[in-house]
């Protein structure tokens, strides 16, 4: 049963992995200061490494959001369902919601169908994960708006071809930043979570911090799937909500890279993805005439809005659904339909593939390129 | 039992200015002192083709010792501060 729902959040973890490869390389690939290809596996390594650079993250989650007398497996394995299903679906409409949220709120929404709304540590939720979720983005955007603003300044009197080769160059090391302050957020969570099936299990005691194979194999998790790539959300940070230039580019990794590794010294687990897409509106706004697609914008904030009580009730009806079945049969039922329904959604998400090839193509209004035509791209 | 945490949200927002849009900056003077002298100057008053030339170093000695200043101050800042937050970050082994 354990090793279910360890397997469970690694799974959870490549997820994670896979949706958040855009966060730090999107604006990267779009501007080609790096080929696709090497863009994903350096993310990768890096996320790795970030991983165990900061436990701050792992501890919030693991002890700070429920009550961990009230938690059980099956509980911990509803949650991590909850979070699965809406990290694929929002993914196969290329919206870069939050993966911390979708885990946070299918483990709260699970937490309260098992032992009701008292077991949610509120003042936690609300104050390491609410409010953190609402401000960063804005301090992101304003760190993003003020750098891509002197960096124009201060670049002025060069010309556009020597600084777009200049600020490619910083770009990279901006970028690998970004996937190290990945590491240290979004892995923590899933070993917070697995912390949280041990203390539950018994095998740790409350209170305790994540033990290294936890960290390890987490570590592994999010880089096999910041590897493999969620080429649909690349594209539409990358190319759907501001056209973006090498400066811009660097402008906003160093303000997500900045704002993600301050918050997680602090514990906070904010979204990766609500930072970099708060970068992303930043340079829009430090540049003058660059134009942010604020229709995309608004899309990505309503989904981002839905996440954590969606996933929440995801979570509540896995656990509903396994509790019917009652103990490791129920564990086991979950995971068959949400094997299922990840086969659905990988499924549909062939029909309008979105891969290294066109990542890059001109936005159209949507998330696959109108035409797929496969000579063009590959030139 | 505040809500929200205000010393640690202005350090976030101070730091993150310092080291988000400070440490650019510094790399975009970094950039700006490279391309001073005699190619830069070529590149300007060539005018059309001339003037989008991606050439980065100008030629001036103390530009280049001064950009390596800047790249280098980045480098260092950026390794102090992942060296700091491992500090912070794992806090069994530490004094503090």
């Amino acid at each position: 049963m354990l090793a279910l729902v360890v397997i469970t959040a690694l799974a959870f973890d490549f997820t994670n992995g896979f949706h958040d490869t855009g966060n730090a390389m999107a604006t990267s690939i779009a501007t080609g200061a790096l080929g696709p290809r090497t863009a994903v596996a350096i993310s990768g390594a890096l996320n790795f490494v970030g991983a165990f650079l900061s436990l701050a993250v792992a501890a919030t989650i693991a002890n700070g959001l429920v009550d961990t007398a009230d938690v059980t497996l099956t509980v911990v394995a509803a949650g991590l369902a909850g979070g699965i299903i809406w990290n694929l679906l929002t993914w196969l409409l290329g919206i870069p919601s939050s993966s911390s949220h979708a885990l946070i709120g299918g483990v709260i929404g699970s937490t309260i169908a098992a032992a009701g709304g008292s077991a949610v540590l509120w003042h936690g939720l609300v104050s390491k994960v609410v409010i953190p979720a609402a401000l960063s983005p804005i301090i992101a955007a304003l760190v993003a708006a003020v750098g891509t603003w002197s960096l124009y300044r201060i670049t002025r009197s060069l010309t556009e071809a020597a600084r777009g080769h200049g600020f490619r160059i910083g770009q990279i090391g901006s970028a690998c930043l970004v996937s190290l302050a990945h590491g240290t957020n979004d892995a923590q969570k899933t070993m917070g979570v697995i912390t949280l099936a041990l203390i539950a299990n018994g095998t740790l005691a409350k209170g305790s911090n994540a033990p290294i194979w936890v960290i390890v194999s987490c570590a592994l998790a999010i880089s096999l799937g910041t590897y493999i790539g969620g080429w649909r959300v690349i594209r539409t940070l990358g190319k759907g909500l501001v056209e973006i230039s090498s400066p811009q580019g660097m402008a906003a990794e160093s303000a997500s890279a900045a704002v993600i590794l301050l918050s997680s010294s602090f514990g906070y687990s904010l979204s990766t993805t609500h930072v970099a897409t708060g970068s992303i509106i930043g340079t829009g706004l430090g540049k003058k005439g660059a134009e942010v697609r604020w229709n995309v914008a608004g899309r990505m904030a309503t989904a981002w809005v839905f996440t954590l009580p969606s996933a929440g009730l995801v979570g509540a009806g896995a656990y509903a659904l396994a509790d019917g079945v009652h103990g490791t049969l129920g564990v086991i039922v979950i995971l068959i339909v949400l094997a299922v329904l990840s086969g659905l959604i990988y499924w549909r998400s062939r029909g309008s593939k979105v891969d290294h090839n066109n990542v890059n193509a001109e936005w159209t209004g949507t998330v696959a390129p109108a035409e797929p035509e496969p000579a063009a791209a590959a030139s | 039992m505040s809500w929200i945490n205000l010393s640690a949200l202005w350090k976030i927002v101070v730091f993150g200015l310092v080291a988000g849009a400070g440490l650019p900056a510094l790399f975009a003077g970094g950039l700006y002192a490279l391309s001073l002298g005699p190619h830069r100057a070529r590149a300007a008053t060539a005018g059309g083709d001339g003037g989008d030339s991606d050439v980065l170093v100008g030629g001036s000695v103390a530009g280049i010792v001064i950009a390596a200043l800047c790249f280098l101050i980045v480098l260092a800042a950026v390794g102090w501060s992942i060296y700091e937050i491992y500090q912070i970050g794992h806090p069994a082994p530490a004094k503090k």
